[in-house]
């Protein structure tokens, strides 16, 4: 079981989650963010003239679903291709193992609760 | 000089000035939160704007001949004899009991004017560019608005001299010449990458809708021109008439969808003061429920058929304000009831008035379309200048963008 | 009495109200989210704790019927309104009690002022003993002084609405609170809450029609005078500031444009009965480059006067007092101004403009030094309140909940 987590362009949820649905996965969660990656930070004006300062506060969407490993691939494609745009602020996708999953009302566990 | 006249009309611009900002919360409410800021101050910077124009040269091509002088052109346009505020009588009110000319009048029809352009923004809202729009908002206001007022309350051919359309607050020369110039709007400035309505805060819109009402009252109480009973009139036909559109607009929401929408309600209850802006000073209580359920019946359709559309008036400007208007100026001919209008309406049997008002709106329409779609159309040509922002700042949103603003930080850096 | 009159004077009371809870969302959104409550607080509780000091001796200090030191400061005589006339004579057009109901809503609005310089350090309780003293010994005398019969009404000096009494009071007082309790630990304005910002300049102009209108204390042509010229130049600074900005940023920054309309209503303020609408567009584009001009010179000093109070209100006063003297026009004002060709009247402006700075500045320092050494007081909160920010700290809330807990 694979934990796949997502950051990716907030005008991108729909596109993305509509992806996800069409692979066949069922949950996720997702929310706003903020922070920066070779896009650096945005630029604010500051006080009330001509001051900015950069805060590393690009708004990005980051979305965290469970799957199976044999899906992995099917899922990767399907947030790169609702994603990307060729541009600087793309975002990344993180893969890592997660060793068990409890479904709560049931008690079922591992695949079977994913 | 009359104290109480001149009372009720100070506190009348007063609550007329606010609309707009109320207006700037009804929008910033509606849009997604990446464009709030964008929002609000197209609104809000209207307000600065127009101001100026209006006591440079707005008043005097309107109603310039209130102060001294005869029309450039008789029953289009005003003069230049105000331009600056220049000359405007210093006594609010003469001894015929009117404030025209005075003071008043510049104060009060400066702040018709400061909404109407605000409430065309609507249309195009998350993808205009900033600049071009303080620009179009300068021209918009001597090339379409200072003549239409001037048609309809400044002497022209519309108005009590001329064809004798009753337009008591503004539903010709507000809602109809911004529903109109909100279509050409969102023909040029094309369709949002990511169409739709998707309101980044209900409480915004409501409490925008409800600072919009209670302005209204001076928007319709105060086109009365006095305290009188023309005044009162006016103020309860206006709760009236939102209260029986925005119950309408709900009613119809529980019946299609089980479910009764805060902004659904809110924007019922703005059909329902747009719709009876004009109709203020001609309709009794009874005539008010009419076009109330009206408003929010026809409003509700129409909103409905423009989203199938292609058009994307963001904000439904169109539907609410150009339709809303547009029933109002024929509802006013309708329910039109001689003991106050002293004109008779269909429901007295007479037909004259709703052709009146019919072809009048519709002259204003196609005018205020076909110059509007001109003056946009010139600026989206001029280099440096164009309609639209770039796909990334539209991605990205217009707060950063044009603004270096975020509407909400609530994280704890710095 | 006439009615007309009372009843622009009743509504010009309540807009005039507005004006502080208005002020409270201005200064609100502009703080970190972590003060949003305090902040707001620190205007809303000034409503409240000036009502009562107004009420028991502040009318009377200010606009007392004799004085104790003459020309300085009115008397005992009307403490607790006693003695105050409700119905009119014959000779009022309106009756003696509103006096009280609308100097009182100015009295309010200048502490709540003075609070943009010192938020998210000052501690609350703090505060309140300060706007009690200071209503009594800095706001009761200016205004006396101005309109109660003082000295700067003898010596001629044009202040319609309160661009001295107001204003360049609390723009001094801003200076001395911000010495004394110190820069922020991390200073610098980072708005929460952007739409906050314009609501609550929204509300301050609608308000400011009664401040403007309603100081005519009549419904006729000077009020409605004053009302255009307010509106005139508060959007011409608004614009000026915006202009400014996209040529400095290439942006138009809602703070800013926000801030340049406060900027022009109060410079129009001292103008609004002395000024034609083309001085008025003189005094908003004034105001609009000078006062943003303030802002930045004075972010690259030491002083962290948080919400530029002094480059708003105080340089913003500062010019109005001048520019009445300006562009005063004779047919409005009575007296000619720079632009008719008389220097004196600029001059009256200048040295009661410069006295009033100077005196609120000092004893403000004196008040503020005294609380600073009292134990138990002092003005600033811990260095732990500060960080964990003053709406937990201070007030037991949080501005916003959005988790789904409860």
């Amino acid at each position: 079981m694979l934990k796949i987590e997502a950051i990716f362009r907030p005008e991108r949820v729909n596109a993305v989650t509509d992806a996800l649905t069409s692979v066949g996965v069922t949950g996720f969660h997702y929310q706003n963010i903020t922070g920066q990656g070779q896009q650096q930070g945005v630029e604010v004006i500051t006080g009330r003239g001509s001051q900015t300062a950069t805060r590393a506060s690009v708004s990005k969407t980051l979305l965290v679903t469970i799957v199976s490993n044999e899906k992995k691939d099917d899922v990767v494609n399907a947030i790169i291709e609702s994603t990307r745009s060729g541009d600087i602020g793309d975002g990344k996708i993180f893969i890592s193992e997660i060793s068990d999953i409890i479904r709560v009302r049931t008690g079922e566990t591992g695949e079977e609760a994913i | 000089m009359d104290s109480g006249h001149t009372a009720w009309m100070l506190t009348a611009s007063a609550l007329v000035f606010f609309m707009t900002p109320g207006l700037a919360f009804f929008y910033g409410g509606l849009v997604r939160a990446k464009s709030l800021v964008n929002t609000i101050m197209l609104s809000f910077m209207t307000i600065c704007v127009v101001t100026i124009i209006w006591t440079l040269w707005g008043y005097s091509l309107a109603y310039g001949p209130n102060v001294s002088g005869d029309p450039l052109i008789q029953g289009i346009i005003g003069n230049f004899s105000a331009l600056g505020l220049d000359g405007i009588r210093w006594d609010p009110i003469d001894s015929s009991g009117s404030f025209s000319g005075s003071g008043v009048d510049v104060l009060f029809q400066m702040m018709f004017a400061i909404i109407t352009p605000a409430l065309i923004t609507g249309a195009f809202v998350e993808r205009f560019k900033f600049s071009t729009y303080l620009i179009f908002t300068i021209i918009w206001i001597t090339l379409v608005y200072a003549p239409v007022a001037h048609w309809v309350w400044g002497g022209g051919w519309i108005g009590a001299d001329g064809a004798g359309a009753l337009d008591f607050a503004g539903g010709i020369v507000i809602h109809i010449t911004a529903g109109s110039a909100a279509v050409a709007a969102a023909l040029l400035v094309g369709k949002r990458a990511n169409p739709g309505l998707q309101p980044n805060n209900v409480p915004y819109v409501l409490l925008g809708a409800a600072i919009l009402w209670f302005g209204w009252f001076g928007f319709n109480g105060g086109s009365a021109l006095l305290a009188d009973g023309y005044a009162v009139n006016a103020m309860l036909v206006t709760q009236i008439s939102a209260a029986t559109a925005a119950t309408t607009w709900g009613l119809i929401g529980l019946f299609t969808t089980g479910k009764i929408s805060g902004v659904g309600v809110a924007t019922g209850a703005i059909a329902g003061l747009a719709a009876v802006t004009p109709a203020a000073g001609s309709v009794n209580p009874l005539g008010a429920l009419a076009i109330g359920l009206g408003a929010g019946a026809i409003c509700y359709y129409a909103v409905e058929l423009i989203h199938r559309t292609n058009l994307d008036d963001a904000l439904d400007v169109f539907a609410v304000h150009g339709i809303g208007g547009l029933w109002g100026c024929i509802a006013a001919g309708i329910f039109a009831v001689e003991s106050i209008a002293g004109v008779k309406g269909l429901i007295e049997g007479s037909f004259d008035q709703v052709w009146i008002q019919a072809y009048t709106s519709i002259a204003v329409l196609i005018y205020t379309f076909v110059i509007s779609y001109v003056i946009l159309f010139v600026l989206d040509k001029i280099p440096g200048l164009g309609l639209r922002v770039s796909e990334t700042n539209e991605n990205q949103g217009l707060d950063l963008a044009e603004h270096g603003e975020q509407a909400e930080i609530n994280d704890g850096a710095n």
